[in-house]
């Protein structure tokens, strides 16, 4: 992976933390399973820098499944950061 | 090595509600203000917090500050100072209808007033009977406060440096603060503020034990500056738990569960809390059930393979039920604990809530430390909110206090702060170089560290240690046991490697960083909690119980005093709990019971 590209994920990450503690462990657990060679593809980052953009109860809402997004390019990175 | 340097009238640590409101007091006051943040402003922790804002403005019917200053001493246990009480308590309406001014969308009765609604411990005329006096934004108010205060900074120019983590309090030898070093995530460049006032509004440092409901965020970044830089940290053996949070997960388990029948089990499947009351059974207190909850892990009754929890048994309830009054805790134990409750039971654990200690202060929010036999105000350096320790809060804080607390005493700092930098020479004090120098070594300590310990290992042992060694209840051996642990993983995570040495947003330099700082109050809270021989609020000691002497094991004669923590020498001293408040009488001492 080039720097550039890892300073964005890494960055991407930082923008993770969140200030409610189930959107913490919820990135936690997807960022685990990147450290452990799970690819994040460019659809994936794109998806993912959509949402930590959100505020957070927003965010919450459907990450848990009790609002649906309107726009299919998220749904399936929800869809990753959920363990059902 | 030179450092850039910037200049500022004041800069403040954190950007949650307390270091909003005094950044507005002083950019509105005309001063050049910085705002060092980690996060973005509106992703701070105060966004978690839903209860309301307590303040007696009397709306629904009548009610008084004396009241709400009498139930706060109470719920402190007697441990805060009554002159800080008296403060925040009088001003709350104040602050309250302030907030309101600025836009915040605080819920309504059909008059147009704020709506205000009952909560545990508020009561009307000295203990009484229950009075509405918190105020609320539906379940968002955290939320809608930052929201409503960041706008107002915007408009007010105050300068923000978001994604800043602040290193350490740049001191000179007289001990003025002078301002923090600071590292920038985007480039990696440290960067030396300097400004007349300093204000820490940096939270709470929750994530020191291994299940707590704080963001992880919350690494107590102001009191690990401020101990590093001599000053000491009071009463932080006081820590608000939870008796149920997902273990291994911290996220909150409601005690609604409970109310619909929910019921506690240990590993042979047995209602213990039959046992330990007979009546209330798993509806009894918060503190009974948390006792019982570490009394059956610590006699070997926890499940799990570390036996270190037990369970919250929803099973034998109609799944209709569950799905229709519990919907928001089958989400959360199905993806926090991997069961999911119709089925299974949840894995459940006394869990970290809220740091009643911190940063001295007075009641002015101006930083005093012990000189000469007294409390002397330490120059230049303010602190506020959940980092702080005015003390407001004592040994167990009342409800919806927590959010009075920011805007009260994150007012106030921006007030002494601005006057002291009206008051103070036209220049500012030149910048030591030894300070800067002491940030510089600590990073390359941790660039250069060879076979050095593993962050995340460090923190896991610290979590882990907090947790068994002091948790909700605590024990002599346990706590004795715990401090010379807690010492171990204070010399790893002075030994922190790190492999990725990359500049830009280096998280893996940011956890070793915040983890210096969560290390120091994890040895305070142990070394703190370890010496103070009674049960008072939250402290609760098993060889401390409730005797005739010693009502609900509290021992005034001996211990009706602030601990002061120091990190030089892991030193403990003890300073006189104010009695008197600022304009009414004292409120004597009694027995704690609701």
């Amino acid at each position: 992976m080039d720097e550039a590209r890892a300073a964005r994920l890494r960055r991407l990450r930082w923008h993770c933390r969140r200030a409610l503690l189930e959107l913490d462990l919820m990135f936690q657990r997807y960022w685990r399973r990147v450290d452990e060679g799970h690819d994040i593809d460019a659809e994936s980052e794109a998806a993912l820098t959509r949402l930590v953009a959100m505020e957070d109860h927003d965010l919450w809402e459907l990450v848990s499944g009790r609002e649906k997004t309107g726009d299919p390019r998220l749904n399936g990175m929800l869809d990753r950061l959920r363990q059902i | 090595m030179k450092i850039t340097q910037r200049t500022f009238d004041a800069v403040i640590v954190g950007a949650g509600g307390a270091g909003l409101r005094a950044a507005l007091q002083l950019s509105e006051s005309g001063l050049r203000t910085a705002v060092l943040t980690k996060v973005f402003p509106t992703r701070s922790h105060t966004v978690a917090a839903q209860g309301g804002v307590a303040a007696s403005l009397g709306n629904s019917e009548e009610d008084h500050w004396h009241w709400h200053m009498y139930d706060t001493v109470k719920g402190s246990d007697w441990l805060g100072d009554q002159d800080a009480i008296e403060f925040m308590c009088r001003k709350a309406n104040e602050v309250v209808i302030e907030l309101e001014h600025y836009g915040m969308p605080f819920d309504r009765t059909d008059a147009g007033k704020i709506y205000q609604r009952p909560f545990g411990g508020h009561m009307s005329n000295f203990g009484e009977k229950p009075v509405r006096r918190s105020c609320a934004a539906a379940d968002r108010t955290g939320h809608a406060m930052l929201h409503a205060l960041y706008q107002r900074n915007v408009r007010a120019n105050t300068q923000f440096f978001v994604e800043w983590m602040a290193l350490d309090l740049i001191r000179d030898a007289e001990g003025e603060v002078l301002g923090v070093t600071a590292l920038e995530m985007e480039t990696g460049e440290i960067v030396a503020f300097q400004a007349k006032a300093t204000i820490f509004a940096t939270g709470g440092a929750g994530r020191i034990y291994h299940s707590s409901t704080n963001a992880f965020i919350n690494t107590g970044d102001g009191p690990g500056m401020a101990a590093r830089a001599g000053i000491p940290l009071e009463d932080m053996e006081f820590w608000q738990f939870h008796p149920t949070g997902v273990a291994g997960a911290g996220v909150l388990i409601t005690e609604g569960v409970r109310g619909e029948g929910g019921i506690l089990r240990n590993s042979a499947g047995e209602r213990f809390m039959e046992r330990y009351a007979p009546n209330a059974k798993d509806l009894a207190s918060r503190d009974v059930v948390s006792r019982a909850m570490v009394t059956e892990i610590n006699e070997g009754r926890g499940c799990g393979p570390h036996k270190d929890f037990v369970l919250l048994d929803i099973t034998h309830l109609d799944p209709k039920v569950i799905m229709q009054r519990l919907p928001g805790i089958r989400e959360i134990s199905i993806q926090f604990a991997n069961v999911d409750p119709i089925k299974e039971p949840i894995p459940v654990v006394p869990t970290c809530h809220y740091q009643m200690g911190g940063i001295p202060t007075n009641y002015v929010a101006q930083v005093v430390a012990p000189s000469g036999g007294k409390d002397a105000i330490v120059p230049g350096f303010y602190a506020a909110g959940e980092c702080a320790c005015a003390s407001v809060h004592g040994a167990n804080r009342l409800g919806t206090n927590s959010l009075l607390d920011l805007l009260v005493f994150g007012k106030s700092a921006g007030e002494s702060a601005a006057e002291d930098v009206k008051k103070s020479a036209k220049a500012h004090k030149p910048v030591p170089q030894e300070a800067i120098e002491r940030t510089l070594s600590r990073l390359d300590r941790l660039e250069t560290q060879k076979d050095g310990a593993d962050v995340r290992e460090t923190l896991l042992a610290m979590q882990r240690t907090m947790q068994n060694h002091c948790g909700v209840f605590r024990f002599a051996d346990k706590l004795k046991e715990g401090v010379a642990r807690i010492l171990d993983v204070q010399r790893d995570a002075q030994r922190i490697g790190i492999k990725d040495k990359s500049k830009v947003f280096n998280t893996a330099r940011a956890e070793a960083l915040e983890l210096d700082n969560l290390i120091e109050v994890a040895v305070a809270t142990m070394v703190s909690a370890e010496a103070r021989k009674e049960s008072r609020g939250a402290h609760v000691r098993d060889d401390a119980p409730d005797t005739p002497e010693n009502p609900n094991g509290r021992d005034d004669k001996n211990w009706l005093k602030h601990t002061l923590w120091f990190k030089d020498g892991n030193r403990l001293d003890y300073k006189p709990v104010q009695l008197n408040p600022l304009t009414v009488g004292t409120i004597e001492l009694k027995k704690r019971a609701y």
